[in-house]
């Protein structure tokens, strides 16, 4: 793929192979989920090939996402570590939201919005996950008595509703700060890039001289 | 089983509109079971199976005359057997027809959903309709009787129909046909009520003073009853639930969680919409490459 000759690599190949799948699986979780919990969805059990299909695949989807968040762990769990930038960026929040960036203290790799993103999803999947077993009525209907499952399908609905409120931002963010999509599907930013949204990070990278004018770098 | 019925739906699962009721002078049907004159021969059990071609999977014994053991997707009316030692110390052997319960408010079908799979028929029979169940096992969840099964071999939820087919067509149940002793009668709710009282007055006459009928108000009331020589003590007969309803769980994700989750989530995209194009993309301008290179460059030129 071309880049530009001073890109930076802000996410690799496998970073990019992990994300995706891990994003597909989201979107597939998330359609067949709310098909099954507001009838106004309902519809949407059809793209799976009905309402049998869509129950039979949701927790199947849901196993492979785990496995594909461990991977995410791995990978991000240390860009993701609080630091003290974390706070003052947060109480900047306002001038975040309206492009002000003059105010907004310069942050690392990741700033504490993108932080929140990783550690509620790193919060929520278990809990997810541990609920869908309770109620995956093809193999452990009879595993726990009814008022469990009660228990377990309410707090799944919920973990559920919050996942999806943080996908929202999520996504909405990645369209909003310009050229971050690009970071995603393509793997590279441009200095200007870095130096206007982590500008801490633009200034490790160009302390550890890891990004040079030249010569333009093969993608990793 | 069928939707192919001749009676109206009142209440049709994961449904936001009501569907017509158009035949409002139908009368609500009931079905009376009377435990006092029971005598545990399981006929209701063995026409249950004949009628709606049910054969469960041979077991084993198991000690007990409860036979099999619990409902299940095959067996969708069950004799349970109870001992209970009176106050007097006399054994009383207390036997209870457990089956669906047809509630006024089931449970069932307020967790159900798919649209259209537990019907309530204009008579108060709550009906699933097989075709369109998807086997999430929620109506397990919403009962308040732990009745609904859902079969290992087609994944879908079964319990008594209440012979919805024969009822449709003015014949009774069929437990209530093949019982010898006429202690499962059916017909018009107030009937059944009317018929309960009398023997309820038999009962107490009797010297069982605290004779009653179980008609459970916390569900609205049900479609079938029970004429019980204990009616203050329900859970006697098998754990018949003293005051049976819909577990709050079950109503804060179905009665409130359910819309607000889906406004919510609407009105997040919305806001982001709305963000976009008042406040609009925060973009990268040359400046921020200029300044960029200028500190690259810089770097570099310390570095050598």
């Amino acid at each position: 793929m071309t880049r530009p000759a001073n890109a930076i690599t802000r996410y690799t190949t496998l970073n990019r192979v992990n994300h995706w799948i891990n994003a597909g699986l989201f979107i597939l979780l998330m359609l067949s989920g709310l098909s099954m919990f507001h009838p106004i969805l309902f519809f949407l059990s059809g793209l799976f090939g009905g309402g049998q299909w869509a129950r039979a695949a949701h927790p199947w989807f849901g196993v492979l996402l785990v496995i594909s968040w461990i991977g995410m762990i791995i990978q991000f769990w240390r860009a993701n570590l609080p630091s003290k930038d974390d706070i003052a960026w947060s109480k900047e929040i306002v001038h975040v939201i309206t492009n002000d960036d003059e105010h907004v203290p310069p942050i690392g790799r990741n700033n504490s919005g993108q932080k929140m993103v990783f550690w509620s999803m790193t919060l929520l999947i278990p809990v997810l996950f541990i609920t869908g077993l309770l109620i995956w009525e093809v193999y452990f209907g009879e595993a726990t008595s009814i008022p469990v499952q009660r228990a377990a399908v309410l707090i799944h609905s919920l973990a559920a509703i919050c996942a999806i409120l943080v996908w929202v931002v999520h996504v909405y963010a990645a369209i909003w700060i310009r050229d971050s999509v690009r970071s995603m599907t393509q793997g590279y930013v441009t200095p200007g890039w870095a130096w206007h949204h982590h500008r801490k990070w633009f200034y490790e990278l160009a302390a550890s001289r890891r990004v040079s004018k030249t010569p333009p770098r093969k993608n990793p | 089983m069928s939707d192919m019925q001749s009676q109206d739906y009142v209440r049709r699962s994961a449904t936001t509109m009501t569907p017509p009721k158009v035949r409002s002078e139908e009368d609500q049907v009931a079905k009376l079971i009377d435990v006092s004159r029971c005598i545990g021969c399981k006929a209701c059990q063995s026409a249950c199976m004949e009628w709606n071609n049910l054969r469960p999977e041979i077991g084993h014994f198991e000690g007990s005359y409860e036979n099999p053991m619990d409902l299940g997707p095959s067996v969708w009316t069950l004799m349970k057997f109870a001992e209970y030692e009176n106050e007097q110390g006399n054994l009383e052997w207390l036997i209870r027809k457990d089956g669906c319960m047809h509630c006024e408010d089931p449970g069932c079908l307020k967790a159900c959903p798919a649209p259209g799979a537990i019907v309530q028929y204009a008579n108060g029979i709550v009906d699933f309709i097989s075709d369109k169940c998807i086997g999430c096992g929620y109506c397990i969840k919403g009962c308040p009787f732990n009745i609904p099964r859902v079969s290992k071999a087609d994944h879908k939820s079964y319990k008594c129909t209440l012979c919805s087919d024969r009822v449709a067509v003015g014949l009774e149940p069929a437990c209530v046909k093949a019982c010898p002793t006429g202690a499962i009668m059916f017909g018009s709710k107030t009937d059944m009520k009317d018929w309960a009282e009398e023997r309820i007055v038999d009962l107490k006459s009797r010297g069982f003073e605290k004779a009653g009928l179980y008609d459970p108000p916390e569900v609205g009331g049900t479609h079938v009853m029970y004429v019980l020589h204990h009616a203050d003590k329900p859970s006697l007969y098998s754990g018949l639930p003293d005051k049976p309803r819909i577990s709050p769980v079950v109503e804060a994700w179905k009665g409130i969680i359910k819309p607000l989750a889906v406004i919510g989530i609407a009105l997040a995209a919305v806001g982001a919409f709305f963000h976009w194009t008042t406040i609009g993309p925060n973009e990268v301008t040359d400046e921020d490459e200029a300044e960029a290179e200028r500190v690259l460059r810089e770097k570099e030129e310390e570095s050598t």
